[in-house]
Order: structure tokens, then C-alpha cells, then sequence
């Protein structure tokens, strides 16, 4: 079950190129078993992160002071584009990352950031572009809040943003809701829904008799 | 009732309930796991205390984490810890597995259309951004992440919005030596790897009508590398064609309820999309990937970018990125780069006419001393089609390597990797950085091209070898 997001003021990292995909974030084979949560977060941005020789590369922006503590993170556009991997959530989420603020995202990591209590923001490039300057300009010191119930961002320099964000998915991050225990409520309607479908669309529901 | 679109006509049909303005509870209709997050789910959905809603539309196969090697020799520890997995657990819950060696494994995008499993107006989910490719039959199929196949699994229904709708139009004759990927490949370069996100897109057009079904699978697989999570082709009597006595299709009466069904499925003469893209594919050439997007993109006989030629600093600067990755320089030709790797494969690229195109191309030439080539056919009974109608010996005798099925080096997640600073072409589907291995560098393209840079060892235009 996701932990309630409603309001944070953090150290903020912007990482503004585009196109920053999920396997960027987490590589697949840190990926591969069934006990991986936990094990992540020194994963994270693993190629950006660690020069071939496995050392720290100093100057990716999470390897220095004080963007090491970032919770949140400003991004580039179509930042978690490709692969379905929850993976790139929970890496990123292992690491402290709790609201990433971009001009777009990919539909899938999008959608998993919700189910994890982590808060993606959407704004315009003009804003982002503004919110990573004044980031710089405080070389990180200043940091950037932000308020759920409100719909705004604060930026170091105390310009104020509004954002806009899907009623549901919004009330689903403020109270941390389990989806499969609402949708479990719902468990009539979706056997009421099969029956009737059944007679409609037979072919879809007797699977067992034609192989 | 008003037009409606392919998409909307099946997304109305599967409202369980509606939760708000543009958010629904659809019914699931397929759901399809693999090994890489099969098994977690099910351990997931037994943790909670919760049984598997519908086994029977559930149904699973192992493909990511497999070795492809002949007799899959090397697979990992963790690989056959998670195929053993997989095994007890689908075994626990009713649900249908297509185990190594069967006919119906393969990777789980090549066998659902294969098996007949996916159909024409049916919800497909499974826990890979590729699922879109089963979109190719007229389906609404999407990716989904592990909290959202846990849901599925507890439900068989899934919380969705309703994405906007774009209509994709190839019109034309494709030219000689062009393909599906090439058409794909030329949209995403036009309109760019986030030109799509927030939208289901339909691909249409005389171009696309004129496609086998193996060709539209292609397109749709490519959806998601536009950024669009689904991508589907209007059902036709092609379609219908290609699933009649397939082992799950529908078959007798039932199978004419079906098509008498499916023919409502297409978008209303006047349905309204919200942004429409029109593609001369006349013009496409064969394409090639240059950069760590897919929308870094070219045709094979184009010119890598020049970053001194882009003016806007932040284009300027992902151009450079890019090419110092790929260790290429440029305002070179793309043409005739040295490459290490072929790889011939993937959800994108493993079917049997995948495999006749590269296999016309191969026949009776040699693979580049220096070049590795390998064919990894999609499924099961697609490498044992290959191998009836004699692929695989054309493949062996001109140096490439024939192995099992399974996703192999598309993904390397099963240790399957091109070596760090090495160059592939590759038909799969994503060149993005350390995607083949640490610091392997990739080119996206068709069969034919990748089959033709094999035998060139260098980037090659398939126009050109004379078949």
C-alpha cells in the first residue's frame, strides 16, 4: 500500500536531458529475481552514476553536495520513457526520491509512480526550465516545495506555480488508497459485467474448450 | 450514436464501471505473464491473501530471463530460479504455461497472436511496454507495470484513463527493400520518441491495409517508442485470414459469431481523432538508428547529424551526447560504419516472414569475418517452421548462429549482451544507452538491413545487395 504524499519541501536535482528512459534508471539485470525490492536505490541512474570502473563518476548531479539528499527531482522532457519496469520507480524511490517535476512523461512510468506514493508533476517546459535555473542559482541550497492539496510548487526563488493533477489520482496519493482493495469492493460488478459479456463475447471467456 | 473510433468502440465495451469524467474500470479480457515478473506477481497477489480472479484468461510463458543458447545452456541461476517459479506458481493457481520446449513458448508478444490467443476487440495486458504489438489484430493491448499486474490478477480489471486518439495515416506503395520497421522507424523520427505519449494510436492508411499481419504486429510494437502505450490496426479480412484455426481462436459457429462481431470493430467513416498524421511512405527509404532514441533516426543512406549545425543549445548538446555514446562522428555517412554485432530477433522481429527476409538476404553470401550474427527466432513453432522450410541451414552455412527462442539480446536480461564499446545493428527495439550490455552501442533496423550489414560488416543498404 502507497504512503500518503501530501506536502514536502526538499533539496531538489534537476537532470534535464531528454528522453531519460527506464533502463537508464535501472538496468535490467538488477531486475531480474524476485527479492529485489530493497536492493535498488544504489542502482539508480547506475550508467550516469558510476564511471566504468565502478567508482563514483563526481560529476553526475546526485554524487555531489547537496543534491545527494534530493527528494525531488527535476526533469528533462519524456523522463521514464521505454520500458514498463516498476523497477525505475522503486530505484528511484529506494534512493529518496518522493515528487518529480517535468514537462512530460512516459505513459507507463507515469502511471507507476502513482501506485508507489511518488508524486510526477507536469508543467510546462517554461516552468521546469525556470525551476532547474533557480535550483542552480542557490547551487542547490535553496530548496523547492510542494503542496498536493494546493496544486503548487515554490520555487528557491519564491515564484509560485500551480499544477494541475487528475482528481482521483490526487485523492489516491493523498490518502495513500489501495487500488486492488477499492477495485476488490467492486468485485460484483465486474462478476455482473463477466455474465453479461459472456453472452455477448463468448468467445472470449471459453478458453478452454477450443485448444 | 455518435462516430467512434477502433479504440473507442472497444474501450465502451469493456466499462465495468465508470469512476470519473475520463476514468474507467475496464475488463481484462487477456493477461499474459512472463518470467521476468510472472512469478512475483502471483507471490505478490498469495501475500495479500488473494486468489487469481480468472485463470482461465491468464496465461504464461518463460522468454526474458532464458538463455537462447542450443539446449539453453548458460542460463543463469537466478533465470532458473525464476522459471521454477513460474512453474510452481502458474501450476498453483490453474493458470496455463507454455514451457520451454513446447510448441506456444516463445516470447510472449510472437506467441499470443500466434496461439490465437489474441483476437480482435479483445483487452490484452501483460507486464512489458511491448504489448502494444498485439494491437497489430485490431486489440486494445498495453503495457502495464508489477502494482498494475497485481491488480489484474486480483481482478481481471484495471483502472484506466482514456487516452486522446491519434490516427497515423501510411499512404502509398512501399518501395523495394522498404518494410513495416522502416515505416515506424520514419513516423517516430518525424514526429519524435514523445510525439505520441498520452495517445492510443491507430495506424491506417492504404499502406497499412496492404500489410500482412506480421507487418502491422511491427508497426504496433513500435508504438510505445513513439511514446503511445497502445497502437492498433483496424481489423480486415486479413486479419481474419491469419486467425481462423488458430489453436485458441474461436472455431465453428462461435467463429462466425466473432467475425460478425469484429467486422463493427473500425473506426466510423467520420470518427473524430485528436491530432492526425499523414506519411508518404513513397519516400521512406530503409531506416537506421544513429543515436540512443529511436527517434535518432535516419535512412541508410543519410548523414549522421552534425551537432556545429544545430543551433538550439539544449538539441545541440542531446546530438553530442548521443554521438560520444555511439563513438560516431558527425556529418559522416551513416552508411558503411564497422559493426561488430548483428542481432536478428525480438518481439519486433522474430517471426517467419522476419526470418524469410533476412534469410533471401543471407542465402548463399557469408557474414563479415569479425561480425557475430545471430538469429533467436520468436517462438517455438516459429523456429520450427524456419527450420521446416529450411532458414536455418541457409543462416548456418552463411555464418550466422541459429538458437532458441526467447527475447535474448534485446533486453540482456539474460546475460545475453553485446560487449561494453561494440557496435550492433539489431532488429529489435531500443537503442537506448547500455540497453544490448554496458556501453554496447545499437542500431535499430529491419531484417533485410540488419541481415545485409552482417554480410557488409558495416552498415549496408539492402537496396543495394541485388536480391
Amino acid at each position: 500500500m502507497p504512503k500518503p504524499f501530501d506536502k514536502l519541501t526538499a533539496t531538489a536535482a534537476p537532470i534535464m536531458r531528454s528522453n531519460i528512459d527506464t533502463d537508464v534508471i535501472i538496468r535490467i539485470e538488477r531486475l531480474v529475481g524476485n527479492s529485489i525490492r530493497g536492493t535498488l536505490g544504489k542502482w539508480a541512474f547506475g550508467s550516469l552514476r558510476y564511471l566504468p570502473d565502478g567508482s563514483e563518476n563526481p560529476d553526475f548531479i546526485l554524487n555531489r553536495e547537496p543534491y545527494r539528499e534530493a527528494e525531488i527531482l527535476v526533469t528533462g522532457p519524456n523522463f521514464g520513457c521505454g520500458s514498463s519496469r516498476e523497477g525505475a520507480v522503486w530505484s528511484l524511490q529506494e534512493r529518496g526520491i518522493r515528487a518529480i517535476i517535468g514537462s512530460g512523461f512516459g505513459d507507463i512510468f507515469f502511471a507507476n509512480c502513482f501506485q508507489n506514493g511518488i508524486l510526477p508533476v507536469i508543467v510546462d517546459k517554461a516552468v521546469v526550465d525556470q525551476l532547474a535555473a533557480d535550483i542552480e542559482a542557490t547551487q542547490g541550497a535553496g530548496k523547492v516545495s510542494i503542496d498536493l492539496e494546493a496544486q503548487t510548487i515554490v520555487s528557491p526563488s519564491g515564484a509560485r506555480h500551480s499544477f494541475e493533477i487528475d482528481p482521483r489520482r490526487r485523492e489516491g496519493l493523498l490518502k495513500g488508497l489501495d487500488e486492488v482493495a477499492l477495485t476488490l469492493q467492486r468485485d460484483d460488478e465486474i462478476h455482473a459485467f463477466q455474465a453479461s459479456d459472456r453472452a455477448a463475447r463468448p468467445w472470449i471467456h471459453s478458453t478452454r474448450t477450443s485448444a | 450514436m455518435p462516430s467512434r473510433s477502433l479504440l473507442e468502440k472497444i474501450w465502451d465495451q469493456h466499462v465495468i464501471a465508470r469512476l470519473s469524467e475520463d476514468t474507467d474500470l475496464l475488463h481484462i479480457d487477456r493477461h499474459l505473464l512472463h518470467d521476468l515478473g510472472g512469478s512475483r506477481g502471483l507471490l505478490d497477489l498469495k501475500s495479500r491473501g488473494l486468489k487469481v480472479h480468472n485463470p482461465e484468461l491468464t496465461f504464461a510463458t518463460p522468454d526474458h530471463a532464458l538463455s537462447t543458447a542450443p539446449g539453453r545452456a548458460g542460463t543463469s541461476k537466478i533465470g532458473q530460479e525464476l522459471l521454477a517459479a513460474l512453474r510452481v506458481e502458474t501450476a498453483a493457481s490453474g493458470i496455463t504455461l507454455f514451457d520451454v520446449d513446447q510448441p506456444g513458448q516463445g516470447i510472449v508478444h510472437v506467441i499470443g497472436p500466434e496461439l490465437g490467443l489474441s483476437l480482435p476487440g479483445a483487452t490484452i495486458v501483460c507486464g512489458d511496454s511491448h504489448t502494444c504489438t498485439h494491437g497489430g489484430l485490431g486489440a486494445l493491448a498495453f503495457g502495464i507495470g508489477s502494482s498494475e499486474l497485481t491488480h489484474v490478477l486480483a481482478t481481471q480489471a484495471l483502472i484506466q484513463r482514456r487516452p486522446k486518439t491519434m490516427r497515423a495515416r501510411f499512404e502509398g506503395k512501399l518501395p523495394l527493400g522498404v518494410t513495416a520497421k522502416d515505416m515506424i522507424l520514419a513516423l517516430i523520427g518525424q514526429i519524435g520518441a514523445a510525439g505520441g505519449t498520452g495517445y492510443a494510436v491507430e495506424y491506417a492508411g492504404s499502406a497499412i491495409r496492404a500489410l500482412p499481419i506480421e507487418g502491422r504486429l511491427t508497426i504496433c510494437n513500435l508504438s510505445i517508442e513513439l511514446g503511445a502505450k497502445m497502437g492498433m490496426v483496424a481489423p480486415d479480412e486479413k486479419t481474419f485470414e491469419f486467425l481462423r484455426g488458430r489453436p485458441y481462436a474461436p472455431q465453428g459457429e462461435m467463429w462466425d459469431r466473432a467475425v460478425k462481431a469484429w467486422r463493427d470493430l473500425p473506426s466510423d467513416p467520420d470518427a473524430v481523432f485528436d491530432r492526425e498524421v499523414v506519411i508518404d511512405v513513397e519516400k521512406i527509404i530503409p531506416q537506421v538508428t544513429w543515436g540512443i532514441s529511436p527517434e535518432h533516426v535516419v535512412g541508410v543512406d543519410g548523414i549522421i547529424p552534425d551537432p556545429k549545425a544545430i543551433d538550439d543549445p539544449a538539441r545541440r548538446a542531446a546530438v553530442e551526447t548521443a554521438l560520444e555514446y555511439m563513438g560516431l562522428q558527425g556529418g559522416a555517412p551513416i552508411a558503411g560504419t564497422p559493426v561488430d554485432w548483428v542481432f536478428i530477433g525480438s518481439c519486433t522481429n522474430s517471426r517467419l516472414s522476419d526470418l524469410r527476409a533476412a534469410a533471401e538476404v543471407a542465402r548463399g553470401r557469408k557474414v563479415a569475418a569479425g561480425v557475430r550474427a545471430w538469429v533467436v527466432p520468436g517462438s517455438e513453432n516459429v523456429k520450427r517452421e524456419a527450420v521446416a522450410e529450411g532458414l536455418d541451414k541457409i543462416f548456418i552455412e552463411a555464418g550466422f548462429e541459429w538458437r532458441e527462442p526467447g527475447c535474448s539480446m534485446c533486453l540482456a536480461a539474460n546475460g545475453e549482451v553485446v560487449a561494453p564499446g561494440q557496435r550492433s545493428v539489431s532488429t529489435s527495439n531500443r537503442n537506448f544507452v547500455g540497453r544490448q550490455g554496458p556501453r554496447a552501442r545499437t542500431h535499430l533496423a529491419s531484417p533485410a538491413s540488419a541481415a545485409a550489414s552482417a554480410i557488409a560488416g558495416a552498415i549496408a543498404d539492402v537496396r543495394m545487395m541485388g536480391r
